[in-house]
């Protein structure tokens, strides 16, 4: 995406490299600020209170406690959590791009008059704010009986997030060549087909952006989670944490561990798709 | 081909459950809150009409107005910040080494939950163990403020932790849009002997202007909406120092049980969402097209 080609070096005044060496030291303060605390954080989880009251915050762990971690996870209730987050995350995940993907699909591909329209009203759930729709969801929910069950969240997350899946997914449709598609009608493909079997693998790529976009903010949502579930058997790891944390108070170590616990699986998937993260980012910038 | 690409069933069958949803998630609820502004409500008890009287009593609630300040002075801010970010963006996207290594190590923290976030600023801010006061100590400072317990400060210090949160957001939007200006129109005004900076100032921001106003709105709308750090790192304390309407308002509803009243913040949260996006726009409006 970012190929940077070195065509300057026409003038290597020393007047340039110190300015260059002065903008490379500005960056690389910005870095560390960025990236220190969560080293910062690394460390206290690995080390006891002892440690954390009589010594130098900056101080490495003496001989790393991996067991604050093994602690946290099985006694605090943390494998729950996160196994919670992780399986409503996945279940919203595919719930919405599979729904985002209908949607784009007819309104890019299928003839009807009232596709723009349709479409506005997608975009325009960018802009609401979910606090302003919280309490009546509640009393929705409540109504239906799905106060403290987890489809109340899964069916919230979809909502929120199919805007902006629609929006990366349009992108991407529109630059789809149509002739592979209008060659399957001719040939009598029924339309599920065509979507499912040609339109859908064809997408991929994009489906690819989306999923790890709408992981991170599903991973990430702590009011509908907060609002909406009350028993520790449906709570994921942004409440769950907050309730441990609670708890906890003055055990450093453990909260360390517990909050590392919920920021891995992102950081590995960054590690792994950081391209697609950062185009899913560009590309979605109106959600904010 | 148009008849297969025109089944009125199958547009029907592939739009109406995402339809649905967001009708009765989305746009249901937030007609409703306004409508809930009219009631006195505990949330589960009976409804009793109420009138104008919640949002009377909204007009004349000081410890609302102090959230609001709080709302827009952290919006203020935000959009302050812009400056630095886009100047990093500029240097990035210069001929620079590493920059794409940089630019991700910026953008971590946008990727970790508020709720982490919050919890890890605790720490570093706390008063005796935290990293903070433990290198102001170290560097000679005596008596560092105990930052989140102090009413004068506590806005400011949550204010670093939404920077440090944001800002590799703010720089990939940046870079991604200067990453699109053509090399050619750079290079016209290298022969033109314009240095880095005149081409920086003159060519490239102006040249990214439609994408500089929809930051703008992205921090203030942003600023507005913010909830789950504040009420995570502060809860708006201490009394209430560090207070914004969406903590507010969340507090009326879910801790007091006051769901109309919280009902009435909630859609004047709406409210100001929109007028403000709309001022912003109409303030740094051009010829160019919106961009959303």
């Amino acid at each position: 995406m970012a190929q940077t080609q070195n065509t300057a070096g026409k003038d290597n005044s020393i007047l340039t490299k110190v300015g260059m060496g002065v903008l490379y030291i500005c960056l690389i303060i910005v870095a560390v600020f960025q990236i220190y605390p969560l080293v910062w954080l690394f460390q206290f989880s690995l080390k006891s209170n002892a440690e954390v009251f009589g010594m130098s915050p900056f101080a490495l762990p003496q001989e790393p406690r991996w067991e604050n971690y093994v602690r946290v996870w099985t006694d605090g209730n943390i494998n729950l959590y996160f196994f919670n987050s992780v399986w409503i995350t996945v279940a919203s995940v595919l719930l919405t791009i599979l729904l985002a993907s209908f949607v784009t699909f007819a309104i890019t591909r299928m003839n009807w008059k009232l596709n723009k329209l349709v479409l506005g009203l997608f975009m325009v759930g960018l802009m609401v704010p979910i606090h302003s729709a919280i309490i009546p969801l509640f009393a929705f929910f409540l109504d239906l009986n799905l106060i403290d069950h987890p489809l109340s969240i899964i069916l919230s997350y979809t909502a929120f997030n199919l805007p902006l899946t629609i929006m990366i997914l349009l992108g991407f449709y529109y630059t789809l060549p149509r002739e592979i598609e209008e060659a399957a009608v001719v040939d009598g493909c029924s339309i599920h087909r065509i979507f499912f079997q040609i339109t859908l693998p064809m997408t991929t790529p994009v489906l690819a952006t989306t999923a790890i976009i709408n992981m991170i903010y599903n991973w990430n949502e702590f009011i509908f989670v907060n609002t909406f579930i009350s028993s520790d058997k449906f709570k994921t790891l942004t409440v769950g944490i907050q309730n441990f944390i609670g708890q906890y108070l003055t055990d450093w170590g453990a909260i360390g561990a517990t909050l590392m616990i919920s920021i891995i699986p992102i950081l590995i998937a960054f590690l792994i798709l950081s391209n697609r993260i950062v185009e899913g980012i560009a590309a979605g910038s109106v959600k904010g | 081909m148009n008849k297969v690409m025109s089944n009125k069933a199958v547009i029907a069958l592939y739009v109406l459950p995402a339809f649905i949803l967001i009708v009765a998630l989305i746009y249901g609820p937030i007609l409703i809150t306004g409508y809930y502004g009219l009631m006195d409500w505990n949330g589960i008890g009976a409804m009793t009409f109420v009138g104008l009287e919640n949002y009377t009593q909204l007009i004349q609630d000081g410890q609302f107005w102090q959230s609001a300040k709080h709302s827009f002075l952290l919006a203020f801010f935000s959009t302050l910040s812009l400056v630095p970010y886009l100047a990093i963006s500029l240097i990035l996207a210069g001929k620079i080494k590493g920059s794409d290594l940089l630019r991700k190590i910026y953008l971590i923290p946008m990727l970790l939950s508020s709720v982490a976030i919050a919890q890890l600023w605790v720490k570093i801010y706390d008063p005796n163990n935290g990293m903070l006061n433990s290198f102001l100590t170290m560097v000679g400072v005596e008596n560092p403020p105990s930052w989140l317990a102090d009413t004068n400060l506590v806005l400011y210090a949550i204010f670093v932790a939404i920077l440090w949160q944001y800002a590799g957001f703010y720089i990939i939007i940046y870079y991604a849009a200067l990453k699109g200006i053509p090399e050619s129109l750079v290079e016209a005004a290298k022969i033109d002997g314009a240095n880095p900076i005149q081409i920086a100032y003159k060519i490239k921001v102006p040249l990214i202007s439609g994408v500089i106003k929809v930051t703008v709105v992205l921090a203030i709308v942003g600023s507005l909406k913010y909830f789950d750090l504040i009420y995570v790192m502060t809860g708006g304390g201490p009394n209430g120092a560090s207070e914004v309407i969406a903590s507010y308002m969340y507090k009326k509803a879910f801790d007091t049980f006051d769901f109309g009243y919280g009902s009435a913040i909630a859609f004047f949260l709406l409210l100001i969402t929109l007028v403000v996006t709309w001022i912003t726009r109409k303030l740094t409006a051009s010829e160019d097209e919106i961009q959303y």
